[in-house]
């Protein structure tokens, strides 16, 4: 059963990956109207909590929440009251108490929105925290594997990249191994977690034994300026041996799909030509993340912590 | 119908395997059969110009109906009725916001509606929200020129002033009792009935 919050896929069952995939289908249909607005949530107030600078998730929660006709607030406390010394959760339960149906958190720390959600009546919905989960990403990467292979069940998903820092791959490997998938990253040895086998996946350190016979071939950013040096030689380096081109992606599945949680690194994860035409499927990922972000607003706005109903309505 | 019975998926309560469906038939595929052709019959009156008309199925237990009626009006008139597939779930007027949400079904609106006669097609009308719903769903789409409704079972209780053009079968229910279309097999592909199930014992009917 879907509980009240979305803190990240480790929490979820295949069953409540399936139920958000399967409402996302119908939210993408909605998006393809002429009129790309359904009044199911009207009345209702989402607010994006972004402690952490973002454009493109920011913008795909506000356009998911105003397609459901819910009213939108977008609050980046770092610009305001944090300066005042505001503590987060004080910041939190202020919005609290304004009422809204959910809160889209995203921190640079892993684990603020837990810390949010446990003060909190209203659901958090997690959009990115540290080094932790990004949920909503991954369910976002799932729900565009399934359209474009029509099953994710048996499928070989190849990850490259920094997996040490990065949410999304760890909100990926939950989900692609949750929904039967076999999962393999790769990396320079620096990048690669210690224990990241224990979780069920495989770990590379060629990219040429990873792609073989993968079906889809996700690639991460690199942050270029903090890890050069320190991860790997250089960026043109990681490129060379890292950097997907369509001769390397020759080693995986002729039909193989490249995907890519951008912004891109033009030449650096993904050369240029890659980056902009198929088998990246970069573009389909930001449509469906408005359809998956409708679903999961659609499944878990307004469900409220109970003590909290039952205190408004006495 | 929908709105009547959250939270199941659709109207067709799931069975064990061999066990024989619970509740009384009202219509059996026959039944159903003749009360379509009938209605086939009476949009092809009220409409003389039939190259404007568009069926819209209500899922689910809407869309094998309007396959049907569109199935008959071909026969007798030798038109090809467009078939739509229009979900109300997002436009109800009953979401509970805590707890479950229902289960979205598909919408596929093959043409155009503006300027078309659209029929609604709605296994069982009873409070007449769902028609409400799905009367603001097809306004996102278009202007229609005109909507009409057909109910296969029309069981009064109405709580909005929505009357249907075409009724299948009135028939006289309690609230509490609840009354689905299903298909013979457990799918709505081949043979279909009216049921009427007794009383939810838990009183959520």
């Amino acid at each position: 059963m879907i509980g009240r919050d979305l803190l990240g896929i480790e929490d979820l069952e295949r069953s409540d990956i399936e139920r958000i995939l399967q409402t996302a289908v119908h939210m993408r249909e909605v998006g393809e109207r002429e009129v790309k607005k359904v009044p199911t949530l009207r009345g209702r107030t989402i607010v994006n909590l972004f402690f952490e600078a973002s454009t493109r998730t920011r913008a795909s929660f506000e356009i998911a929440g105003k397609r459901l006709s819910a009213d939108v607030v977008n609050f980046s406390p770092s610009a305001s009251s944090l300066k005042k010394a505001e503590s987060i959760l004080d910041t939190a339960r202020t919005l609290d108490a304004m009422d809204p149906d959910a809160v889209i958190v995203r921190h640079e720390v892993a684990g603020v929105p837990k810390a949010i959600a446990d003060v909190l009546d209203a659901p958090v919905i997690n959009a990115g925290d540290g080094a932790h989960e990004h949920p909503t990403q991954a369910l976002l990467d799932l729900f565009t594997v399934q359209q474009e292979k029509g099953r994710i069940d048996g499928l070989t998903v190849t990850i490259v990249g920094d997996i040490l820092h990065s949410r999304v791959a760890r909100s990926n490997i939950y989900g692609f191994l949750k929904m039967g998938a076999e999962v393999r990253v790769a990396a320079p040895p620096p990048m690669i977690p210690p224990a990241i086998e224990e979780l069920g996946v495989k770990a590379y350190t060629s990219l040429r034994e990873a792609l073989g016979g993968a079906d889809v071939v996700m690639a991460l950013r690199i942050q270029n300026e903090r890890l050069a040096g320190s991860y790997f030689p250089s960026v043109r380096e990681y490129a060379a041996t890292f950097g997907l081109d369509r001769s390397k992606l020759h080693y995986a599945k002729e039909d193989a799909i490249v995907m890519h949680p951008g912004p891109v690194n033009r030449g650096v994860e993904l050369s240029h030509d890659l980056a902009d035409h198929r088998p990246s499927v970069i573009l389909d990922q930001v449509r469906n993340g408005v359809a998956i972000r409708m679903a999961v607003l659609y499944l878990f706005a307004g469900r409220k912590r109970e003590h909290a109903q039952s205190r408004r309505t006495s | 119908m929908a709105q009547e019975t959250p939270p199941s998926i659709g109207r067709v309560p799931p069975r064990g395997a061999g066990a024989a469906p619970a509740g009384r038939t009202l219509l059996d595929d026959t039944a159903i059969a003749r009360a379509l052709t009938r209605i086939a019959h009476e949009i092809l009156e009220r409409n003389e110009d039939v190259s404007q008309l568009y069926l819209v199925a209500i899922p689910n237990g809407g869309v094998p109906l309007a396959r049907r009626l569109a199935g008959s009006l071909r026969q007798i008139a030798e038109v090809e009725v467009p078939v739509g597939v229009l979900d109300t779930t997002l436009y109800r007027d009953d979401l509970k916001m805590t707890g479950e949400r229902p289960l979205l079904r598909r919408t596929e609106m093959p043409s155009a509606v503006d300027e078309r006669v659209v029929v609604l097609v709605d296994d069982v009308v009873k409070t007449g929200r769902t028609i409400r719903a799905a009367m603001d769903a097809l306004m996102d789409f278009g202007r229609p020129r005109m909507v009409q409704v057909v109910g296969l079972v029309d069981r009064g209780h109405r709580e909005l002033p929505i009357k249907l053009d075409y009724v299948g079968k009135n028939v006289p229910t309690s609230p509490r009792e609840s009354v689905c279309l299903r298909g013979r097999d457990g799918d709505l592909e081949g043979p279909l009935e009216v049921a009427l199930l007794p009383a939810d014992p838990r009183g959520e009917a």
